[in-house]
């Protein structure tokens, strides 16, 4: 196992609506993380930020904005940018650093402040751009697609209402306890099912709120970590694909699909070929994971990444969420972070935090939601315009 | 009597009987593309560089949908006080795609379910004081 690198230490700024500038997060993370790996700042040979689009040129160079905020110290820097994953690509481009022997140990970072509603386009007439005309002619928002996807689940498989707010129901009570989450309050179904209709069958309290907050991360190589710590957490494997021709899933923010009239399916669809790279180049298997975090946007989509993580066939994944087996306690807990269902999201910051959860959980430092014995877990999420995102963490 | 102009220009044909989405095709591997690709074949078996205009098929089937009950965001036009809408996906079985729209105005959600047959229709999105801007929905074919 050559590939593998070492996560020395995580840190997280606890998600919120705190109304601070995003470097302020990722510094208070950046600097949890190093204190809890042993490793000063100044020792840190490489520095990959995760970029937010949304808090001008220090976001789009956050590498570098960090590096400075903790003071130059001379490392080398990136920046990278892939919607909801840019998180992963941080973390892979620090990654293969290491795996090249260019560097010893890094650290990846992401931190965003967001706007309050639906997350909406830019402003001004453009005409030419497609994402601004999916909410011109169509009234086409992010919730449109995540009510799109849970109505085909319940025309497809009879998955039900009540199903989604249960999904909503057991990430509610897996974050009550998690100091990093912003919403700690459970629900009833009822309560869920009693908030307004957004995009039917999804209510307002399944569909994700967007967030402040950040996470880092130091990793290095297993020769640096076998020098200052012993049994690291590791890092098995990182996706990062991209969809194969013809990606025939109405995909946000697009008003149609790829045509297959004249290409063959690809082997899998999209958000299933995501975790299987990540499977293969760790050399294991679904039935080999204790837990996972999915990027639930919606209550309904948990459900499909249940399906595209390998956790059961297709249709059955409202049974496995039903009789317990995704629960903490159960055998193969999903979110036990609470999920965006408990945080919102925070970009640059989600695809990292996922990753600390699952450190977490491996080093037994969990808490009241602790997964009992987890030797190996994934993360699933995806970035807009193609961008997958999976990460395998074993001991 | 207002003209008539279609809300994003060359995107479907303005015949208001039986209106038509336009997209390419490549010319080499008979692909199709909705919105119009005329850079770059997709195809990652093709090199293809040249696109012809065709029309699409003016009836599908619907592929999933979904009721909005918040006013979305601008640029969305909303009509005040908001009305809830229905957006479609819409599998095209010739083109084997699968193309979003509202609903016609006056078609309820309950009214379909996925495979419903659905057929094109042009309606007004907003208008000023000399052009109506039309724009494509989909309306089941027994409504
Ligand atoms: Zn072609």
């Amino acid at each position: 196992m050559a590939k593998e690198v070492a996560i020395l230490g995580v840190g997280m700024h606890p998600w919120g609506k705190w109304g601070k500038n995003f470097v302020e997060y990722g510094v208070k993370a950046c600097q949890d993380a190093l204190k809890d790996a042993g490793v000063e700042w100044k020792d840190i040979q490489f520095v990959s930020g995760a970029d937010t689009m949304r808090n001008g040129y220090p976001g789009y160079v956050s590498g570098a904005t960090f590096a400075q905020a903790l003071g130059w110290n001379g490392a080398r820097v990136a920046s990278s940018y892939a919607a909801c994953a840019s998180g992963a690509t941080a973390l892979n481009t620090a990654r293969t650093q290491i795996l090249a022997g260019l560097c010893d140990v890094a650290l990846v970072v992401g931190a965003d402040t967001t706007p309050k509603g639906f997350l909406a386009p830019n402003k001004g007439e453009r005409p030419d751009d497609p994402d601004w005309l999916r909410f011109r002619l169509l009234g086409a928002t992010n919730p449109t697609y995540f009510g799109l996807y849970a109505r085909r689940r319940m025309e497809l498989y009879g998955a039900t209402e009540k199903d989604f707010a249960r999904a909503k129901v057991k990430n509610a009570n897996h974050g009550l306890s998690n100091p990093n989450a912003r919403y700690r309050k459970a629900f009833t179904e009822e309560e869920v099912l009693n908030s307004p209709m957004v995009a039917d069958p999804l209510h307002l309290f399944e569909i994700c709120a967007t967030s402040d907050g950040g996470a880092a991360m130091v990793i290095s190589s297993l020769e640096f970590a076998r020098k200052h710590q012993i049994d690291a957490v590791k890092i098995a494997s990182i996706s990062t694909v991209t969809p194969t021709f013809p990606n025939t899933v109405i995909e946000m923010p697009n008003m149609s699909t790829d045509s297959a009239h004249t290409s063959k399916l690809p082997d899998a669809p999209f958000r299933d070929s995501i975790a299987k790279a990540a499977y293969e180049e760790a050399g294991l298997g679904p039935e080999d994971m204790n837990l996972a975090e999915v990027y639930d946007l919606s209550s309904a989509l948990e459900l499909d990444w249940y399906e595209n993580i390998g956790l059961c066939k297709a249709g059955e994944a409202e049974r496995l969420l039903n009789d317990g087996v995704t629960t903490v306690g159960g055998r193969v807990p999903v979110n036990p972070s609470g999920g965006l269902a408990c945080f919102g999201e925070a970009v640059p910051a989600q695809a990292i935090a996922q990753v600390c959860e699952l450190v977490w959980h491996l080093r037994g430092q969990a808490g009241k939601r602790q997964v009992e014995g987890a030797k190996a877990g994934i993360t699933a999420n995806q970035g807009l315009f193609g961008h997958g995102s999976s990460v395998i963490v074993t001991k | 009597m207002k003209e008539q102009r279609p809300a994003v220009e060359g995107w479907f044909t303005m015949d208001r009987e039986r209106p038509q989405l336009l997209g390419t095709r490549c010319q080499a591997c008979r692909t199709f593309f909705f919105p119009k690709e005329e850079q770059f074949c997709r195809n990652p078996e093709c090199d293809g560089r040249e696109f012809e205009e065709v029309p699409l098929s003016n009836k599908g089937r619907v592929w999933s949908y979904t009721e909005h009950h918040y006013q979305p965001p601008e640029p969305y036009i909303s009509p005040d006080p908001f009305v809830p809408y229905t957006v479609a996906a819409v599998e095209l079985a010739e083109e084997k795609m699968v193309i979003l729209g509202q609903l016609a105005t006056g078609v309820q959600a309950k009214e379909i379910e996925v495979g419903t047959e659905v057929q094109l229709v042009l309606e007004t999105l907003y208008e000023d004081d000399s052009n109506d801007y039309l724009v494509w929905k989909w309306k089941p074919t027994t409504h």
